[in-house]
């Protein structure tokens, strides 16, 4: 209900625009301007949620700095899988972003098989990481094992988290924007967004913590 | 990319009771929700602080009603030490997340964005619904953990390790903390869903003519808090977390090696509870102007009614929250002085404190200067926005003692520090809220409030204000620590034993005085003098809707703005207030 009403949208549905917005909000202040705000309302929550998130995983890499210096730290090896994972995510960005151009180009099978490819891959990435914390398991490595394990445990879960949630996302605006561009495309385009946000953390978090070890 | 939306958040009104006033989308019963949940938590709140002031009077003393109350706190009818210390940390905790944080903002934040910029709601009404909830869920854990085996939390409402991280600590950091943490994270939760809204709203919604610089003064210091709160609270969340994995998860984040409990070694090595205080002081510090900053935005407003003129330095105050805001957010090591900290970087918070002098004097001074001349009518309302004005003055000069590494050391943990912050987060908000709600109740509810019992609810609250917590400052001066249990084995302070009577006899006179604040407000929900749409004759947005507004706000057209907040006195006008919504043809145009 709020996205048809809030909506941000392109050029090609200006008519739903005219239905719901009885009166634009100026910018400049002169009454006669009639310019238009230049970000949604859902893009300017979207990039406030992105900064609070940056500002969580900021939290926990300086506490991971702090510790770090510590005289107990014990790094721990990647697990190869890790590097699959990355290019999986980065991969599966991509996609997400073809699929998105493709929408917006109203090409609704280019954009069907890329978001699918996208959303396949997100899954493959966190089946991933799952791998990933049993291998450790596996040999030995818990959550309280050393400081950088507690750190990996919980840098990964949390990313993980924020991605599950972003799968969820994914699979309502992909739902939205099956056979009807003009509505889902908004949804799409945000969650594109978070979904590289996503992506570009956890190239930080890896890079963080195993080359920082 | 072309990107045009809609500045209107439409929802239907609601028809149910449910959905019209429990799971309600209005911004005006999201706040008034939130006033309401604040208003009770404040009553609990305040009766820890004056059970708390009970036992620094007479420590020792036997109470067997309260036995009745807190078996396991009160055995024998006497305070136990660890019950003393978790009613110090729930009424800390409860004043700044559950009763300043939801008025202020919850509560005025979610009344007056829309009102005062001309929007029919908040830009996610539904996230704005949500917000309320999760606030009311964590409520009700911060509240319940006082039910628990151990009781609430008890490492002071700053949970510094180890405390707050060894489960076998006190009672209070067994499940009590663990809720502690639950209840903050949810807490932060509902913030970030209520902060994203007010930015996304005040960004984009604000009504045709409406620019950034003739927002009224609350709409700024909510804009600044709220992109402080986005940003400060989230590492809090990153640290509770490492707290909760060290309490349930082995880790050992916080807990530096050797901890013994009993004669056990815990097994946790090579933490720092350092880390947790700059981790918590990162929130904690902005956190003090994210509820200041709506205070000082209320005050302004107060003021321009009943001064009659345009307030003073509208644009400087706008750029000194901003400073303030910056500033406050690369100070927080100020708390930790006398940590062993490298006195360099001592240096840098103290220099960095002290900058923030400046912001705020330039703040206070608009203030005062706004009052320069003016033929000042002393309402209710405003008598609360004077108050404020002096506790600010006198708040920001204790403050600058506390910044200042070199005296810190001597008044850490002193009542010194009690006395500042109340006066401070206390008082400036406590004022605040107070002059906000005179002066809005007869938008909320369409009637006015008594103003003899305001006036009388005023003045027995300033004084017993000054009383309490003016005297506390020297009983820091004397080295009375904060948060002891008693003080009468420490031979120093035997001659200020009878200056703690005096301020707990004051605690309960100021607490008593709340009742008639209470009384009025209920009362005069149901059975206050009908109020007109515009009683003060004041200027803004929200003036110009129905008292009570309606849902929507407007009627069928939203306002069209053509001028600044503050028109009071303009030449060749008709009236000696011109209404935000005036056109030029009306009066001239001055900002």
């Amino acid at each position: 209900m709020m996205e048809e009403t809030l909506v941000s949208v392109r050029g090609n549905i200006h008519e739903i625009q005219e239905e719901i917005i009885p009166d634009r909000v100026s910018m400049s202040g002169t009454v006669e301007s009639s310019k238009t705000n230049a970000y949604t309302n859902a893009d300017l929550g979207l990039w406030g949620f992105l900064a609070t998130i940056a500002m969580l995983f900021a939290g926990f890499s300086s506490a991971y700095l702090v510790r770090r210096a510590a005289g107990d730290w014990l790094p721990i090896a990647a697990p190869q899988v890790l590097y699959w994972n990355t290019l999986i995510l980065v991969f599966s960005s991509a996609g997400l972003e073809i699929g998105r151009a493709a929408l917006r180009a109203g090409k609704q099978s280019a954009f069907r098989s890329w978001t699918f490819a996208g959303t396949l891959l997100g899954f493959a990435f966190l089946a991933g990481q799952v791998i990933a914390w049993k291998q450790l398991v596996d040999i030995g490595i818990f959550l309280p094992t050393s400081p950088h394990s507690s750190f990996f445990y919980i840098f990964s879960g949390l990313h993980g988290v924020h991605l599950l949630g972003g799968v969820g996302w994914l699979l309502y605006s992909f739902g939205r924007a099956w056979g009807d561009s003009e509505r889902g495309y908004t949804a799409l385009r945000l969650c594109a967004t978070y979904w590289h946000f996503l992506t570009a953390i956890w190239l930080f978090i890896f890079y963080l913590l195993f080359s920082f070890r | 990319m072309t990107v045009a939306h809609s500045g209107e958040a439409v929802h239907h009104e609601p028809q149910s009771f449910i959905s019209k006033y429990i799971f309600s989308k209005d911004h005006k019963v999201i706040a008034l929700q939130y006033m309401l949940t604040g208003v009770v938590v404040a009553v609990i709140s305040g009766l820890l602080a004056m059970w708390i002031r009970l036992q620094l009077a007479w420590p020792g003393a036997n109470y067997p009603v309260l036995e009745k109350l807190f078996p396991d706190g009160m055995g024998g009818g006497v305070m136990k030490p660890e019950f003393y210390i978790s009613l110090v940390t729930m009424h800390g905790t409860l004043m700044v997340f559950f009763v300043i944080s939801p008025v202020l903002l919850g509560a005025f934040g979610n009344y007056l964005i829309p009102l005062q910029i001309g929007a029919r709601d908040m830009a996610f009404p539904f996230l704005n619904m949500l917000s309320y909830w999760v606030f009311f869920l964590a409520t009700i854990i911060m509240l319940s953990s006082f039910f628990l085996e151990g009781g609430a939390a008890a490492a002071g409402w700053t949970s510094y390790p180890p405390l707050s991280a060894v489960k076998q600590a006190i009672p209070g950091s067994e499940m009590g903390q663990t809720f502690w943490l639950l209840a903050m994270a949810l807490f932060i939760v509902s913030f970030t869903m209520g902060g994203l809204n007010y930015f996304a709203t005040i960004v984009n919604m604000r009504a045709k003519g409406m620019t950034y610089m003739r927002m009224p003064m609350t709409v700024w210091s909510l804009f600044l808090a709220t992109i402080i709160g986005l940003l400060s609270f989230p590492p809090l969340t990153a640290a509770a977390i490492l707290l909760l994995f060290d309490r349930h998860g082995g880790t050992s984040f916080y807990l530096p090696a050797g901890l013994f409990f009993g004669n056990q070694v815990l097994p946790h090595q090579g933490g720092t509870p350092l880390l947790w205080q700059h981790l918590f002081w990162f929130l904690g510090h902005p956190e003090v102007y994210v509820l200041i900053l709506p205070a000082l935005g209320i005050a302004f407003d107060v003021l321009a009614p009943f001064i009659r003129k345009p307030i003073f330095g509208y644009r400087i105050v706008v750029y000194s929250f901003f400073t303030i805001g910056f500033l406050g957010m690369v100070v927080w090591g100020h708390h930790m002085f006398v940590s062993g900290m490298n006195p360099w970087l001592g240096e840098f918070f103290s220099v960095g404190t002290l900058l923030i002098t400046i912001p705020s004097a330039l703040i206070g001074v608009s203030l005062l200067a706004s009052l320069w001349g003016a033929s000042i009518r002393f309402t209710t309302p405003m008598l609360f926005a004077l108050g404020l004005i002096a506790f600010f003055g006198l708040g920001g000069f204790g403050g600058i003692f506390l910044g200042t590494a070199t005296s810190d050391i001597y008044l850490h943990d002193t009542y010194f520090v009690v006395g500042h912050f109340h006066f401070m987060i206390g008082g400036v908000t406590l004022l605040g809220m107070f002059a906000g709600t005179y002066y809005w109740f007869p938008k909320m509810f369409g009637r006015m409030m008594n103003e003899t019992l305001g006036k009388i609810h005023f003045w027995s609250t300033l004084i017993p204000f000054y009383c309490v917590f003016l005297t506390q400052h020297f009983l820091g001066f004397g080295g009375m620590p904060r948060r002891y249990y008693a003080f009468n084995d420490f031979q120093y302070l035997d001659p200020i034993r009878d200056i703690n009577v005096f301020v707990t006899i004051c605690s309960f006179v100021l607490g008593t005085a709340q009742l008639l604040f209470l009384y009025n407000f209920f009362v005069s929900i149901i059975a206050g003098a009908k109020a007109e749409r515009n009683p003060w004759k004041a200027t803004t947005l929200e003036w110009t809707a129905p008292s009570p507004p309606p849902h929507g706000n407007w009627g069928a057209e939203p306002p069209v703005v053509h001028r600044w907040a503050y028109e009071y006195n303009v030449e060749g006008a008709s009236e000696d207030f011109v209404l935000q919504t005036a056109p030029a043809s009306k009066a001239p145009v001055t900002a």
